[in-house]
């Protein structure tokens, strides 16, 4: 290590001041904000978000290898195929389990699934899921080193082929592995996006500052997901049903029909699609829906009724 | 005489060993002061680089990173605020002091229930590695300055910065009047620390008992941590009643304050803070209580650290 002392600005705090160190967003406590009333007074709002991703074989990881990326030397058959698992198999029992509560899930989706396997966005669009974009692929990923010109065409690029296939109007994104660079946000506000899934600081819904204008995060979870608790944790499959249940507990605890919380669960088909694990999810889905002001609804369902009431 | 700090053992402590020492009684005939540390902690989105480590895992802007703490003052800590309010426990704050200018409404909720102020740095994202004692004296000068101008508290307790240190962070903290610090893991008892100048102590912190070790490291699952303290609560409890025990929890609410992490944690605490033979303390209580009583003894009972070959 050097014996040289730090430069003088590592002891200098130019952004040392009320709310934030950015002004991307206004710092904002949950529990005194003003609330949100579902409709028909549902407490807790179940956003349910699957994944359909597409992990290149050849992907280059850069700047890191996100969650789910292969692991071995070239070629990686094994983590390749088990990905693709997912889309073969894994999402059709999600399909299942969501279908027998009527929940609606909101499909973050690759735009390079929807090319390689039409059939199955037009599955998602049959149960009348609402697709919002994961960007092209999971190599793609939006970092501080990307050229702000290639960001923002892979990102028009995204919209149009998710706008082509679905016929909707995709109003929400999820960067892959949640990963931004600076000017993401602004790119996406300038796309016309509603509503963005990367920022994990809350329960609820908050406005995000862009140069296209304000833009929603809406509170997609990193940690209540079943990669997360599952792959990197190494819990059972009974205890990711038992964290289910206990964060909806305390959610449905806290939320009145006056004051509405948001239940969201990021799930990864390769991952709880399997057969020994999906029963957690049914599992937990049956606690979470036998209680009464249960509001299973799309990511744009919330951001609606959510900005009725915080213009 | 021990043998004097090198860079293979720093020297803060002389030997004493656990069945050997002088009886430790706490007020009321507690057999455990137990204590939380909720760290209160505020990380920058683009923080200067220290050359001996990077602020976040990924390049900036760690967006995903920088948001998941940022989720503990918007969200968790009013969630683990209400848990420690219903158990009636105090918190003992480790705080980044920059969180009083960023977030004073924080402060005020934690001043409000009567709870101590210690420094944990001035932001989790400014590292005390490489600097110079005049640097970090200006570090420890800003925390004293920081919390007395924004609780009224004297500040008495240290945990470095995201743990980082210099060679010298214990003998300026005892010089510059701190009584307590929160880095050294060698003890389930209050311990002398020995310093060139200022009378400082060690209590005992955990980092088996954080929530960061246990579950961004170790991974365990909520229900299982629940476990976990309850554990360390029945055994310090037992040994308590030969002489008298710490248990600490420390807290980090962008952890605690997730929602399927808190009913497990407040199962804890409730079932901690219910024993009767418990004293609920700040770090500051139970600093200064061993100050006066058994600083001194355990001193000189100590046995000097033989050199190694």
């Amino acid at each position: 290590m050097s014996d040289k002392p730090l430069p003088e600005d590592y002891l200098s705090y130019p952004l040392r001041r009320y709310g934030m160190d950015h002004d991307r967003y206004d710092w904002s406590i949950l529990p005194q904000r003003k609330p949100v009333v579902w409709p028909q007074r549902a407490r807790v709002a179940l956003w349910v978000v699957p994944a359909l991703e597409w992990f290149p074989l050849n992907m280059a990881g850069v700047p890191f290898k996100p969650p789910g990326a292969m692991q071995t030397a070239y070629p990686d058959l094994r983590h390749y195929t088990l990905r693709d698992y997912g889309n073969r198999v894994g999402i059709f029992r999600i399909m299942e389990v969501l279908g027998a509560h009527r929940i609606a899930a909101t499909v973050a989706v690759n735009a390079a699934v929807t090319l390689r396997y039409p059939a199955l966005l037009q599955r998602c669009l049959q149960l009348g899921w609402e697709v919002i974009a994961n960007g092209l692929d999971m190599d793609h990923l939006h970092h501080g080193g990307l050229d702000v010109q290639q960001e923002a065409h892979w990102i028009a690029q995204t919209l149009e082929i998710l706008r082509q296939a679905s016929g909707q109007p995709v109003r929400g994104w999820l960067s892959p592995a949640k990963s931004e660079s600076f000017k993401t946000l602004d790119l996406l506000g300038q796309a016309g996006l509603d509503y963005v899934c990367d920022w994990v600081n809350d329960d609820m819904p908050y406005t995000l500052r862009t140069e296209g204008g304000p833009t929603v995060a809406m509170p997609h979870p990193v940690d209540m997901d079943d990669y997360t608790i599952l792959v990197n944790n190494h819990h059972t499959e009974d205890d990711f049903r038992d964290q289910l249940i206990d964060h909806f507990d305390v959610l449905y605890r806290e939320s009145s029909a006056d004051n509405g919380r948001i239940m969201a669960i990021s799930l990864h088909p390769w991952v709880i699609g399997q057969p020994y694990r999906i029963a957690a999810l049914e599992q937990a889905l049956a606690h979470i829906m036998k209680h009464r002001g249960v509001w299973p609804a799309t990511g744009s369902q919330i951001l609606d009724a959510w900005r009725g009431q915080h213009p | 005489m021990s043998a004097l700090p090198t860079r293979r053992d720093p020297g803060f402590y002389d030997y004493l060993p656990y069945d050997q020492r002088p009886v430790i009684r706490w007020p009321g005939g507690a057999r455990v002061a137990f204590w939380v540390a909720p760290n209160v902690e505020f990380y920058e989105l683009n923080p200067p680089r220290n050359p001996a480590r990077a602020p976040w895992a990924r390049p900036a802007p760690d967006v995903l990173n920088y948001s998941y703490r940022d989720y503990g003052n918007r969200t968790g800590f009013w969630r683990m605020l209400d848990v420690m309010k219903r158990c009636n426990m105090r918190g003992s704050v480790s705080l980044n002091v920059a969180l009083c200018e960023h977030h004073p409404e924080v402060i005020r909720a934690c001043a409000d229930e009567g709870w101590e102020f210690y420094s944990h740095g001035t932001y989790n994202t400014r590292y005390l590695m490489g600097m110079d004692p005049s640097q970090e004296r200006a570090v420890i000068q800003d925390s004293i300055d920081t919390i007395k101008r924004h609780t009224g508290q004297k500040l008495d307790g240290w945990l470095a910065p995201a743990l980082t240190y210099t060679p010298n962070t214990m003998d300026l903290v005892a010089a510059m009047g701190l009584t307590y610090v929160c880095d050294l893991f060698h003890d389930d008892q209050p311990g002398p620390v020995k310093v060139k100048q200022g009378r400082l102590t060690s209590i005992p912190y955990s980092l088996e008992m954080n929530d960061t070790i246990v579950y961004n490291v170790n991974l365990v699952s909520p229900r299982r941590y629940g476990d976990i303290l309850k554990r360390q609560f029945d055994r310090l409890y037992a040994e308590g009643e030969r002489s008298g025990t710490v248990m600490c929890i420390p807290l980090h609410p962008y952890l605690i304050g997730q929602p399927y992490r808190l009913a497990a944690f407040e199962e804890a605490l409730d079932y901690i803070t219910r024993h009767g033979k418990v004293w609920l303390a700040t770090g500051r209580e139970i600093a200064h209580y061993f100050n006066e009583h058994y600083h001194a003894a355990f001193t000189a009972a100590a046995h000097p650290v033989g050199e190694a070959p």
